[in-house]
């Protein structure tokens, strides 16, 4: 009996606990989600938003006209490839620059570790638009690198070009803003690597490019595939980057997003982009986690 | 030859590094210089920063961005720690997912998700629906922080409190709370700074008439380039800096913490 009631006790504790912060994601997060989901299927309103449920003649009103708007005309497919395009890019570039530097901060004396590892995540914490900024005075048409840029251009008698509102630029602040997020897991992995089997890779005689690509880099794979999911997703869904440095054709699905329920208020159009957003994000952490076990269930092959 | 190898790796690194920092120090050096144009250098002045105090449109999203900071912080820190205690405690299932899916997913899908929402309910949008859209994505940060913070910690410690006749929450109150402590009060100031820094998600939760120091931001550097968005990046910088290093002292899990994320 006693412990019944400790039992009914703790389920109640479980409750009052978890409860609130259940709810609060319920009604603030999980609610709107599944409303958003629900508007793809409605009909846009006369004037923005969304026409009614039911129509005057007592029908209810849901329809794929939305979705088949998305499959039917190119202009929407493209702009949805392009931002896979960038995305992929941004992941790619991400990883050939946070390569090096998880594997400096992995392999330095403990003590500075943890230090060099700080300098990588603050500019993360620095104000995202502030990071775009710096971009706009960095690629400007009067800063000193475009002149330079422009300048030897015009000695090769070529024409100059605007680095400033070019996919370019839009590529470069991608990679700098989700950096960070490619360090991280990197990091994370190749910390936890013995060096002994660089050593013994070394005495049988593998050279130095041999023990990266035979050894390091295939016990850090879970590491890429995490980091990959890191950067891509919040990638693929930017709309601040092509927005303030992109020129009339670096419109990506982010920005696609943002027309449909700030400019032209259709919202069930709207829903439709961030529908196919979501299930590209979702099928590529999928994959990514995918990948990571197989990749991780290789290591622990090696380790056995 | 292995050393060369690592000189190698060093030097890219070093690239790296200089990736990441010389657009800040940019931002930072031309807010101190006398040319309307960031282009080069001309001159030390500090009249961009008078030039900020005195612009009554940015005072206004300053003290509104502190307003919705404070209670979406407040907020976020009690809902953040419950759930790291309870994902912690007990290994939900559903929490986990509704807890660290908001800060998984692009952030324009929450912010749209949210518009969509407040509209159909007549919900006016202003500070109140950004405090709420902040909390939301805030509790994760939290939750990640605070169950960090419980998994270093001596489980029968608390039992033994309950063993002494302590009731569940005098034994949270009195001894598991002083020890998380650190925890709460990094992920405090985490939520502290991701609110006064949320962009994309204000951007859509605000409405018209409401402005925050990024939107504020954004629609200055839409129109121009002007050092005075320089001054006032630079004071923001400072402030995040501050905050996040020390909670990074309070709770070295920190440094992690973006890695549990997906």
């Amino acid at each position: 009996m006693a412990t019944g009631a400790r039992e009914a006790a703790q389920v109640r504790g479980k409750w009052l606990v978890s409860g609130p912060p259940i709810l609060y994601l319920l009604v603030f997060f999980a609610a709107p989600t599944l409303i958003m989901a629900a508007a793809s299927l409605r009909t846009p309103g006369e004037f923005g938003g969304l026409a009614p449920l039911v129509d005057e003649a007592g029908k209810l009103d849901l329809n794929f006209d939305s979705f088949a708007r998305f499959f039917t005309e190119p202009v929407y497919l493209e702009v949805f490839v392009k931002s896979v395009i960038f995305a992929t890019a941004t992941t790619v570039l991400c990883l050939l620059i946070a390569y090096p530097l998880a594997s400096v901060i992995a392999t330095s004396p403990k003590r500075v570790r943890s230090l060099l590892l700080l300098l990588v995540i603050l500019p993360f914490w620095s104000n995202f638009l502030i990071r775009i900024y710096a971009w706009m005075i960095i690629l400007g048409p009067n800063a000193a690198l475009a002149r330079g840029v422009n300048g030897m251009l015009a000695w090769f008698g070529a024409g100059p070009v605007p680095l400033l509102f070019s996919s370019f630029a839009v590529l470069v602040c991608l990679v700098y803003v989700h950096l960070p997020f490619m360090v991280l897991p990197l990091y994370a992995n190749l910390e936890k690597h013995d060096p002994a089997l660089l050593d013994a890779a070394q005495d049988l005689g593998a050279h130095a490019w041999q023990r990266f690509w035979r050894i390091t880099f295939p016990l850090s794979l879970p590491g890429v595939y995490a980091g990959a999911a890191l950067v891509f997703i919040p990638a693929l869904g930017i709309f601040a980057i092509p927005d303030l440095l992109g020129g009339p054709n670096d419109t990506l699905i982010g920005n696609l997003i943002k027309q449909q329920f700030l400019e032209t208020r259709d919202w069930p159009f709207g829903s439709v982009l961030s529908i196919v957003l979501t299930v590209a994000a979702l099928a590529l952490a999928g994959l990514a986690a995918w990948f990571g076990q197989r990749a991780t269930r290789a290591r622990a092959l090696v380790d056995a | 030859m292995r050393k060369r190898r690592i000189t190698l790796a060093k030097v890219a690194a070093a690239f790296g590094y200089a990736f990441l920092y010389l657009p800040l120090v940019i931002v930072v050096v031309y807010s101190f210089n006398d040319s309307r144009l960031n282009a080069e250098w001309v001159g030390f002045t500090l009249n961009w920063y008078r030039t900020l105090f005195a612009d009554d449109d940015m005072l206004v999203a300053a003290r509104n961005s502190l307003v919705i900071g404070l209670c979406a912080s407040a907020v976020s820190t009690v809902l953040g720690t419950m759930a790291g205690f309870a994902m912690h405690r007990w290994k939900t299932r559903v929490l986990p997912i509704l807890v660290l899916t908001p800060i998984a997913i692009p952030e324009i899908l929450v912010g749209v998700s949210l518009l969509i929402f407040f509209v159909l309910l007549n919900f006016t949008l202003g500070l109140v629906s950004v405090a709420i859209a902040h909390i939301a994505f805030c509790i994760g940060f939290v939750a990640i922080v605070v169950r960090a913070r419980m998994a270093g910690m001596d489980e029968s410690l608390t039992e033994a409190a309950r063993d002494c006749g302590a009731t569940p929450w005098q034994a949270f109150r009195y001894v598991t709370l002083p020890l998380i402590m650190p925890g709460v009060i990094a992920g405090a100031l985490m939520a502290f700074t991701l609110s006064i820094d949320d962009f994309v998600i204000t951007f859509f939760t605000a409405g018209a008439g409401t402005v925050t120091l990024p939107l504020q931001i954004y629609s200055m550097i839409k129109i121009a380039v002007t050092p005075e968005v320089n001054a006032v990046s630079t004071l923001l910088m400072l402030l995040t800096l501050l905050l996040i290093v020390i909670a990074s002292r309070l709770s070295p899990s920190l440094l992690r913490s973006q890695e549990s994320t997906p």
